[in-house]
């Protein structure tokens, strides 16, 4: 993976209700996409779901396929995506570069916590995952930090295929890229 | 990896948002990695190799971006697909075989039997009688309500309304939406406001900046401008929330798709993929490659055409407006037009480029003024770089009865004009004949 220079941004949609992230919520820096996204080998997925119907299931799986090595964190599960699930990011052994969350709000902040203990370079907050002191904690510890996106979405807006059904990816580009 | 790239002069554009213009031309494409080739290649393929048959299982089950079959998803197409989203503002389009392909897939996608939708009745002829005959051989209910009324919007809902429909600029009465107020209401009622933004095009108006959910385009007009291809797209801004309770059709599991819930497990993206995987694949009316390679040529002059359409329209309206033959010119951005605040408003850079006006010899009186046009084209279209001239009472409309013709503004006199993109001093010594021609009997 090359990572093209930077792009001439568009506006994009963001999830019901959620008024303009751009002004509320300061966790959705390209530039910080692009570099978690180009820079992270192994993710925690915290709340990673065994059901292929949902969409944690389908963020694990297509992190896997595109070269990522995924953790599933959950307590629930003895394996998912056929590799074995942790209780916990403090049961993980060896390093983890992003700990990727699929909980409700209020496990946030304490899910910072564990991913600075663990080592973590960056916490990446899904789709409705929307706390502000949890982003804090883990930004303050000098993590990157984003929120309210999908990390499946922005790997394809950025390296993947997502223009090739019609997606807005908010990109504009001249440059060659590298074929997939 | 991180690096050097970021040196690269390309990086100060990073936090640059690009310009109208700039998406018209670039957005959508990435020059292609293998040849290098700048302009858009058309894919003229059916279908595609797959890399591995694992990879193959992801694609079918929508856990993969990736191209199986044209019917559903083209590389070509996908360039003008996001080129239009990215200029509405959307959160992507699917493009279709027509504009009339476009809307039908749009409200298959929300609609099942026993719905009930609320549109204006200033549309497209076309579009009503679409509307009229899908109610009645898919069984939903239909009201049309007169769209500058905004009592008749709040009034018309019921517990089975699926969604609000108006065109930005009503053909061929002029009418302009106040889509601001009328979004306001879907909303508060927990429904899509879905626009025909064809005769506006994103130039001049973009629906969704002033909250409406779906916007479909005939992209046989403006888009393409060329008159050469027929092709339609539908836009959608990802924000509405799908899972209100009110859309079971949209957010329930899909039987087509091992109960996958299209809404909760895309988001943003819901609506668009079950538009494009269960509406797109079962209704079939693709876009092909050669069109979309078209449209995208037209495209990349949008802004200049359109702004050329506007300045030629109004001073046709102005030009017809010191005729004695003419009794009425329903251009709306004319100083005397009811519509002129919301043209103010929604459509400051100009009021479109396609506009009626009535002859007072009536429907002999548009015959003459027809028949002795030679430079305006008599036929069946808008929006070509040729300026177009129709009598609607006699064609586009004709399928309507007395009452229906009322409602959409249009009378036995009534001409339609798409003002082109020609010397503008021509155009005008053309209708001066045919006016001389429909004035000589009267």
């Amino acid at each position: 993976m090359t990572e093209p220079a930077g792009d001439f941004a568009c506006a994009l949609p963001s999830p019901p209700g959620h008024g303009d992230p751009a002004e509320a919520n300061p966790y959705q820096d390209t530039e910080v996409i692009r570099r978690v996204l180009h820079t992270a080998r192994t993710i925690a997925i915290v709340g990673l779901s065994p059901n292929e119907l949902r969409a944690s299931n389908f963020v694990g799986f297509y992190l896997r396929r595109h070269g990522y090595t995924v953790i599933p964190v959950n307590p629930r599960e003895q394996t998912i995506l056929g590799v074995k699930s942790y209780p916990s990011l403090a049961d993980v052994p060896g390093p983890i570069d992003v700990v990727d969350v699929f909980r409700a709000p209020d496990a946030v902040p304490g899910i910072a916590r564990e991913a600075i203990a663990a080592g973590a370079k960056a916490l990446w907050l899904q789709y409705n995952v929307i706390s502000p002191e949890g982003a804090r904690v883990a930004a303050d510890a000098g993590l990157d930090v984003v929120m309210d996106r999908c990390m499946k979405v922005e790997h394809a807006r950025h390296l993947g295929r997502m223009h090739w059904l019609g997606f807005n990816t908010g990109r504009v580009t001249s440059r060659r890229e590298t074929a997939l | 990896m991180t690096s050097d790239a970021a040196k690269e002069p390309g990086q100060a554009a990073a936090a640059r948002q690009a310009g109208f213009e700039t998406r018209a031309i670039h957005a959508g494409q990435r020059p292609d990695p293998y040849t290098g080739a700048r302009a858009v290649p058309i894919f003229q393929t059916t279908s595609y190799v797959f890399e591995d048959t694992a990879t193959a299982a992801a694609y079918f089950n929508l856990q993969e971006y990736g191209n199986t079959y044209s019917r559903i998803m083209n590389p070509t197409v996908a360039v003008f697909e996001e080129r239009v989203a990215s200029l509405e503002g959307g959160a992507g389009a699917v493009a279709f075989a027509s504009g009339l392909a476009a809307q039908s897939a749009a409200l298959f996608t929300i609609l099942q039997p026993g719905d009930h939708v609320v549109s204006s009745s200033a549309l497209y002829g076309g579009t009503v009688t679409q509307l009229n005959h899908l109610s009645r051989k898919l069984g939903f209910e239909l009201t049309f309500i007169d769209p500058d009324d905004l009592d008749a919007w709040r009034g018309a809902v019921r517990g089975n309304t699926k969604v609000f429909f108006a065109e930005t600029i009503g053909n061929p009465g002029g009418n302009v939406l106040d889509i601001e107020a009328v979004a306001k209401i879907a909303h508060e009622h927990q429904l899509p406001l879905m626009i025909d933004s064809t005769f506006a095009t994103p130039y001049l108006c973009r629906p969704i900046e002033w909250g409406a959910d779906i916007v479909t385009h005939s992209a046989t007009k403006f888009i393409g401008g060329h008159g050469t291809s027929i092709g339609g797209v539908t836009v959608e801004a990802g924000t509405f929330d799908w899972s209100n309770g009110r859309f079971p059709v949209v957010a329930d599991p899909s039987p087509a798709y091992h109960g996958l819930a299209f809404h909760e497990t895309f988001g943003v993206y819901g609506y668009l993929m079950k538009l494009r995987a269960e509406s797109l694949r079962d209704l079939g009316g693709a876009m092909s490659p050669f069109n979309a390679f078209l449209f995208l040529q037209g495209l990349e002059t949008l802004p200049l055409r359109m702004q050329r359409h506007v300045d030629n329209a109004l001073a046709i309206a102005r030009y017809l407006e010191t005729r004695p033959e003419v009794t009425g010119v329903r251009h709306p951005g004319l100083p005397a037009s009811k519509y002129r605040p919301l043209v103010s408003k929604y459509l400051p850079r100009g009021a479109g480029s396609i506009f009626a006006f009535d002859l007072s010899g009536g429907r002999e009186a548009g015959i003459r003024f027809i028949e002795a046009l030679s430079l305006w084209s008599h036929l069946a279209n808008v929006g070509d770089a040729k300026s177009l001239v129709i009598h609607p009472a006699s064609t586009t409309h004709r399928q309507l009865d007395e009452d229906a013709l009322a409602a959409a503004g249009i009378g036995p006199g009534t001409i339609r004009l798409s003002v082109g993109l020609e010397t503008v001093e021509d155009l005008v010594a053309d209708l001066d004949a045919g006016l001389c021609a429909a004035g000589a009997a009267a």
